[in-house]
Order: C-alpha cells, then structure tokens, then sequence
C-alpha cells in the first residue's frame, strides 16, 4: 500500500451529516420535479390510448377540423366536426381577455401603485376573495342575472351568448390576473421608483417607462395564464354559452365550447364507441393546444429576457 | 537589516497556474502566486481586472454561474479547491465580505447567529457570546447592542455592511476574503474596520481586494497589481508603492497616474 502518496485531506473535505442530508434533499427534490414530467407523460398516454383508436378508424383531418357539424349521435351518418366548438372556445375566451386584461392590469396597478396601508389590504383581500368563487356559481350568475339583463338591454331573443360567457369568464379570471400580476409589479425593487422620481418623473411616467417594462414577463404570465384558464373553464361556459353548436358571427350568437362538449356528453356515451373516442380526441387537442400556449409563452418570456 | 531566515510562513493558498473564462471570454489568465498565513494580502486594480472572478474561484462560488470555469489549481491549505468533495466545509473556513452590503432578512442577532447555528452551535448563552463579540469586532456593537432583535436589512448601508463582518466572523474563517468593503461605508467607519483587520491579522488570513490604493498600502503586507485579467506584479506592499516594479503600469497606477 502507498497510503503515504495520498495527499492528506484537511479535515474542512470530510462528507459530514450536513452534506448527506443536502444531497438526500437534493434527491428529493429531483424526484419531486420530474413527477411532474411523469403526470404530464401518464395524462397524455391515458387520453392518447382512449383517443386513439377514433384517429385511426373514424378520423377525418378534414371533417374534424373543417366541418362545423358535430353529430356524434346521428344514426345514419354521424359526423365529427368541431370547427364550431373550437369557434365558440375561442370567441368566448377572447371576449373574456378583452374584458379581463384592463380590469385585471388596471386593478393591479392600482393595488401595488396606489392604495396604501388599509385599502391595499381590504381590496386585495376582497380579489383574493373573488378568485375563490366556485365557477359554477358564475355560470349560476351568468344563468339567472346576466342572461335578462342581455335580452332587456339589446333586445335580442336568447341571452345565453357568447357576450354572456365572455363577459363572465372574464370577471372570473380577472382576479387571479389581478393577483399574479400585482405580484409581478411588487416585484420590481423599490430603488427603480425612487431613481426614476429622483429624476422627476411623474407617478405615471414612473409606472409606464420603468415599473411595466421591468414588470412585463410576469404581466404576460399573468394575461397568459387568463387566457389558459379561459380555454379550459368548463361548467360556466357550459351554463353561460347557451350551448348550441355555432359558428358565431356575433357576440349575440350561442356557442359550445369544447371543454362544455367534453363534460356534457363523455357521461351519456358508450365507452370504447366512436363518440367517446371522439370526445379523448377533443381532449388530445385541447391538450396540445395548452401545450403550445405555454410553449409560447415561455419562449416569448424568454425572448424578452434576452432583448 | 541582517539577513533572518525566512520566516518559517506556511502558505494558506497557492495559486498555480490559474485562468478563469466566462464562456469564451477570459475573466483571468495565468496568474500564479501565494498567500501566506496571517498576511494581508491586497489586490489593486481597476474594474474589471478579475479580481472579484478571483475570490469567487477561491470558495467555489463559480458554481452558480454554469458559464464560469477555471484552469489550473488553488490550494487552500494545500488542498486544490477543484477537487474538494464538500463545498460547504470549504465555504465555512472561507468568509467572504461582498461590495454592497447583504444584510440577511433576519434579527441583527440572527444575522451574526447563523454560521454558529449552521455549524451545530444551540447553546443560546454561547451564541450570545459569540454575537457580541463578532459585533464587537465590526464595529458596530454599540450601535445595535440595544437593537438586537430588529431586522438586520433596515440597518443603514455602512451598518449592514458592518453586519456582514461581522456575519463573516462569526463563522471563525481562516482566511477572510474582503471584496471593496469600504464601498459603502463612510470614511470614518472605514478606518475602524481597518483598526479590525489589523488585529484579526495576528489570527486569520486576510485577502483585501480594494479600489482604494491608499487602502492597500495601509494594511497590506504584499500586494498584487491586476490588470485586464492579468497580474502585473506581486510584491511586498511598500515594495510595489516605492522600489522597483516589473511593469511600468503598477507604478502609474499606484500613484494615480493611469489611463
């Protein structure tokens, strides 16, 4: 043994209790990050394998995303088309950013600009109370109060439209908006204000040329996560819709969406028939859409980052 | 003076050889020398030179920037820090005081209590002695004393950065790594903390990297002179200010004649 040749290691190298206990963390934490990655995996295979079989058999590129008929149920010739549920998603989750984007920002800034000491607290509470609402109790809202109010003030014959789930989805993604993006524009150190007020910059001026660019990945995480939440809320679209399949042509026309289509009909098919393979495969595709929705995001994010 | 025998100092880090890249971009190359024990040793020269990229090095902070990489060897205590299996136990003989104050969100107290804790120390009477001391010894005790238990980030610039001293002496380093402590730290402050180094001198190491050429002669024993990522000289301190340099440019740059 040439045991002398080892260089002698200081006592400060020895694997002591608190290196193994940092390296079992670090063990369990890694676990914890890629179970996410083995959720995501697992959800993907368990509705592919459901979906699957209709892609094969049944499948149309064409029908299925061309054609506005969806008739699953048609004894003779049932078609699977669901250009006009991806029509009625995407006019309502529309409508709703165009009503939750200057709620939520304008909210925000207020919150984390202006209020101070009691009424900063009392309205974040209260958003933080209104994020908390259970969606069915919004589509109840859009149902019973909203849905009059539509036909007396536009005199129109159903009030169950896309104004209608618009404007409510709207309100409800609002508050979560309005929380993670008061977060973001907390975010921003207090130094920046001051250095900008230093130099006589307004309240606004020191909103519009420092705090927001400094802010926007976290404001477009906050938009883009309303838009996610839009996409994919299902029980107040279903109640505030009207839940007719449409092309709209305007915010007066019912529409379906393809998360209501998924809830309402999944429960009264046969499972393995090809309207529930149907159905997986409405659910694949809202699953690659969010995929790129975040895709996106993240690229833009990181797009802005380096800019 | 007659020729004494090299006093018998043991190295505490050698540097051998090193180059330090960002990426492609050479932070520092080839520099070579050694610190010895209970030396101060200062690093002048101008902003970025690779001194900060230096300290960084020595207690493996390059870690967390995954662009970072370095060649050649430091030996600390004739271990090379390359290969040390345990990170922490290297960080905890190395304290480290960086330019702008990082007054921890915790208590004054706990500020100071931290090492002694992450080190195993729960003796609450114990803590209390070392805290006081570490205060003590930044300077800064009688400010706080009164204080103990209120936010250590509320502290003003000079006494939060005070606070970091003394958070780097509560770990009882070896070696104390200084990187433009006085920054942010008023004139008067400074010579305190001056006064502090000079004593803790007689137990530890002490790397000075200071902006302040002034600084370096007051306090350092032998002094390096970095320049766009190379060091020019390294030589005992009065040496480089007065007797003769290998480069032209320590000189102008010690007498403030540069660029």
């Amino acid at each position: 043994m040439t045991k002398e040749k080892v260089p002698a290691r200081q006592d400060f190298d020895q694997l002591n209790r608190d290196w193994f206990i940092d390296k079992a963390v670090q063990v369990l934490v890694f676990l914890g990050g890629i179970s996410a990655i083995v959720f995501i995996i697992g959800i993907f295979v368990f509705i592919s394998r459901e979906g699957l079989g209709f892609i094969f058999e049944d499948f149309s590129f064409t029908e299925f995303f061309g054609s506005p008929n969806w008739r699953p149920t048609s004894e003779s010739n049932p078609t699977y088309g669901i250009l006009a549920l991806v029509a009625g998603t995407a006019s309502v989750t529309g409508l709703a950013m165009l009503v939750a984007i200057p709620f939520s920002l304008g909210a925000a800034i207020y919150i984390a600009e202006f209020a101070s000491g009691k009424k900063r607290e009392f309205l974040k509470v209260t958003v933080e109370l209104l994020a908390a609402i259970p969606s069915v109790v919004w589509g109840f809202i859009g149902l019973a109060i909203m849905n009059p109010i539509i036909i007396q003030t536009f005199n129109v014959p159903v009030g169950l439209n896309v104004l209608n789930a618009g404007v409510i989805l709207g309100l409800m993604a609002a508050p979560i908006m309005t929380s993670i993006a008061e977060d973001a524009l907390k975010a921003v150190p207090d130094r920046y204000r001051e250095a900008a007020e230093a130099m006589g910059a307004t309240r606004w001026q020191v909103i519009y040329k420092v705090v927001l660019p400094a802010a926007k990945n976290g404001l477009l995480g906050a938009v883009l996560l309303g838009v996610g939440r839009g996409f994919g809320e299902t029980m107040a679209v279903l109640m505030a819709t009207g839940h007719s399949i449409n092309i709209p042509t305007s915010v007066f026309d019912s529409v379906r969406a393809l998360t209501a289509t998924i809830a309402a009909e999944l429960g009264e098919t046969a499972v393995g028939s090809p309207h529930y393979e149907a159905l997986f495969t409405i659910g694949i595709f809202l699953f690659v859409i969010t995929f790129i929705i975040n895709l996106s995001a993240d690229l833009i994010v990181r797009g802005v980052r380096k800019g | 003076m007659v020729a004494v025998a090299e006093p018998t100092a043991v190295n505490k880090l050698e540097v051998d050889r090193l180059t330090i890249r960002y990426g492609d971009h050479v932070a520092l190359e080839d520099v070579s020398f050694e610190v010895r024990e209970n030396e101060v040793f200062g690093i002048i020269g101008p902003a970025n030179s690779g001194k900060t990229s230096f300290l960084k090095t020595i207690n493996r902070m390059d870690m967390f920037d995954s662009n970072m990489s370095f060649e050649g060897a430091i030996r600390f205590n004739g271990v090379d820090v390359s290969r040390v299996r345990n990170v922490y136990g290297l960080r905890r003989r190395i304290g480290v005081v960086f330019p702008l104050p990082v007054g921890l969100p915790l208590s004054i107290y706990d500020n100071v209590a931290l090492a002694p804790r992450l080190a195993g120390q729960k003796n609450r009477a114990e803590l209390d002695i070392i805290v006081e001391r570490c205060l003590r010894r930044a300077a800064l005790w009688d400010e706080v004393k009164d204080r103990l238990h209120s936010l250590g980030s509320m502290l003003s610039g000079g006494q939060q950065q005070r606070l970091t001293i003394a958070r780097a002496l509560s770990q009882e380093p070896e070696l104390l790594m200084l990187d433009e402590f006085s920054i942010a730290v008023d004139p008067v402050t400074t010579m305190r903390i001056e006064d502090v180094l000079r004593e803790l001198k007689k137990e530890i190491t002490i790397i000075l990297v200071t902006n302040l050429v002034q600084q370096a002669r007051r306090l350092a024993d032998r002094t390096a002179f970095f320049l766009e990522g190379r060091c020019l000289d390294v030589a005992p301190t009065e040496e480089l200010f007065t007797g003769t340099v290998s480069d032209p440019r320590t000189r102008d740059y010690v007498e403030g004649r540069f660029g």
